[in-house]
């Protein structure tokens, strides 16, 4: 049973777009019976934030390709991107779509 | 053996999985945190240094720009020109290892009008960007689109360059301005802002009725990109510029490549792609942001806080299949996450493209195109794939006028109709719209689009054909055609008595 998650998550490059133009987001995570993933993260951003047009942020259940994605401060591609990055750390910082827009 | 097997597996399993404390592969000692190609992960001090580095290296590698030469920066407020800016104002600091040594300027063009925003939506990103650069401290320029529209039409002549400077040139100014500016260097003057000057309705009219003229998107794109390039061109013409810095990045470079050949612009790839292109004679247009990909730019730019405005294009929020070039992009984007090196595999390509040389007669004004000022790519020879094309168009077209329908014309936004070449040509005389040296009258308005694609590239007689009308063109584009063909018709009447170009006259009837 993984306790709310508080997490500052951050859209740029364009992303915010898809967001009603909203860059930076406070948002709490419910508490559910396992602990929390970027997977998971980011289906409950689609469901809760995404505003329009999913398929150009999410595809199968990863970002589309193209948007850049921080965790931490840190590329994502260091961390092992599904299964590992279990988000636990209170407070954690998302940066999600640094998408080189154009 | 077989245990040792086992265990094996499991460390490679395990180095497989990166933690997040993995190390800078430079300094070995910082925690890193950003992976630039496949494995090198890099700390945030090394990933600075590297990126300032690569930026020098590339201006001090092509030796293009000359010390104490005015330089235009062409900044749109995305990612890749605001880094291009930061680089720029870096390099030019005082504190700089190997200082920049040229005078930069900023130019923006508000392409509001022509994507379709809001007067108050153009002014608020307007001011944003106007703040961004009054903090660079350099001269900036934010012009609306509109102004093209009021263009003369010497933007699409090549003016004289001047002589290929010889090698020691470089060298030689570099002294020159040691000696005469080592003591009393002038910071960029700062000088009174330019507001953005009023635009008038009618001219965010005319500009929208010439986009909404090309049928496609595809078309609309490339429309846009040509007129944004004069524009571009123009001002640093008027305000005295020699150099036009231009922030393709490698991984736009890399899309740029892969549309142009979609678009039937192979001849002309090595000037849209390349680090310098000189096709307007007298301004050179450099890429000195090709050697970062996008990754690399959005990464430094949020690590470092490098300001950028998101500003809307015209393939913002579309599908991936609204065009040609939001295909392409997707494609390589899509291709890039599974295998890394697409990008550059690509992008190496391109730095290996060379422009064929052409004999000096090419140099001649009508010999290039009217929209992309590229030399023409449809004076050739009958066994071409060009002829071969209209050829097949033709007997396409004399197929089907039994048995058209009418409205069956080409959807708005299907990335096919640009790309096929037959089949399309919704009026009937623009069956031999194709044969590039016809002359001909110039009076109804079919007449005028067949004339106006004898003065037009391969590629730019597409994008023609896919806009309903070419009425709503700028002036100075119209104007010019038809000084082109005045010219062209009068030729054409005393070439019998001419020698030189009775010559040619022979060359191609044979």
């Amino acid at each position: 049973m993984a306790a709310p998650i508080a997490v500052h998550l951050e859209f740029g490059g364009g992303a915010e777009l898809l967001f009603n133009g909203v860059k930076e987001h406070h948002v709490t995570l419910p508490s559910q019976s396992e602990p929390w993933d970027m997977k998971q993260l980011l289906v409950w951003i689609q469901r809760n934030l995404l505003k329009e047009r999913p398929e150009l942020f999410v595809q199968g259940d990863s970002v589309r390709p193209g948007i850049l994605v921080l965790i931490n401060d840190a590329d994502w591609e260091l961390m092992n991107q599904n299964a590992c990055a279990c988000l636990t750390a209170a407070g954690l910082d998302c940066s999600v779509g640094l998408k080189p827009a154009h | 053996m077989c245990q040792v097997d086992e265990e094996y597996q499991e460390e490679l399993e395990r180095a497989d999985g990166p933690s997040v404390s993995k190390k800078c592969v430079k300094c070995k000692e910082a925690s890193a945190a950003v992976v630039i190609r496949a494995g090198d992960t890099y700390c945030r001090s090394c990933f600075k240094e590297y990126f300032i580095h690569k930026f020098r290296a590339m201006l001090g590698k092509n030796r293009v720009i000359f010390p104490g030469e005015k330089v235009l920066l062409a900044v749109s407020g995305g990612p890749s020109s605001c880094s291009m800016l930061s680089q720029v104002q870096e390099g030019l600091s005082q504190k700089a290892h190997k200082k920049l040594r040229f005078s930069p300027g900023i130019v923006h063009i508000d392409e509001g009008g022509a994507v379709g925003q809001s007067a108050e939506e153009r002014q608020r990103k307007v001011s944003e960007l106007q703040a961004v650069f009054k903090a660079t401290g350099f001269p900036f320029l934010i012009l609306p689109l509109e102004q093209v529209l009021d263009l003369p039409s010497s933007v699409v002549e090549t003016a004289l360059s001047p002589l290929e400077p010889p090698p020691s040139a470089y060298k030689a100014a570099v002294d020159r301005f040691n000696q005469t500016s080592s003591s009393d260097y002038l910071p960029p003057q700062e000088r009174e802002e330019k507001s953005l000057p009023d635009v008038q309705k009618s001219h965010t009219q005319l500009l929208q009725q010439l986009m909404g003229s090309a049928k496609t998107l595809t078309a609309r794109e490339d429309l846009l990109n040509t007129l944004r390039q004069h524009l571009l061109v123009h001002t640093a013409r008027t305000e005295g510029y020699s150099k036009l810095m231009l922030g393709d990045n490698c991984t736009r470079l890399a899309i740029k490549l892969l549309t142009s050949i979609s678009l039937g612009r192979g001849a002309q790839l090595a000037q849209d792609t390349g680090f310098s292109d000189s096709r307007y004679g007298n301004i050179i247009s450099v890429r000195p942001m090709r050697d970062y990909s996008a990754k690399e730019i959005a990464f430094y730019n949020h690590m470092f806080n490098v300001p950028a405005v998101v500003v809307a294009s015209l393939d913002t929020k579309t599908s991936e299949k609204a065009s040609i070039q939001r295909l392409t992009e997707s494609f390589v984007t899509k291709l890039q996450t599974d295998f890394p090196s697409t990008v550059s595999t690509i992008y190496r390509t391109s730095e290996k493209l060379q422009t064929a040389c052409r004999s000096s007669s090419s140099a001649d004004h009508s010999d290039r195109c009217l929209l992309c000022v590229c030399t023409l790519d449809t004076a050739v020879e009958k066994a071409s794939a060009f002829q071969a094309t209209l050829i097949s168009e033709q007997l396409s077209q004399t197929k089907s006028l039994g048995c058209r329908n009418p409205g069956q014309s080409p959807g708005p936004v299907k990335p096919e109709s640009a790309a096929s070449t037959g089949q399309c040509c919704s009026s009937a005389g623009g069956e031999d719209c194709g044969r590039a040296t016809s002359g001909g009258g110039c009076c109804s308005l079919t007449t005028e689009t067949t004339d106006l694609k004898s003065l037009l590239c391969y590629s730019c007689q597409l994008t023609i054909r896919d806009m309903s009308s070419v009425d709503h063109l700028p002036l100075y584009i119209l104007s010019e055609a038809q000084r082109r063909q005045r010219r062209a018709q009068m030729r054409d009447e005393i070439s019998e008595f001419l020698l030189d170009d009775g010559d040619e006259g022979i060359y191609r009837e044979v």
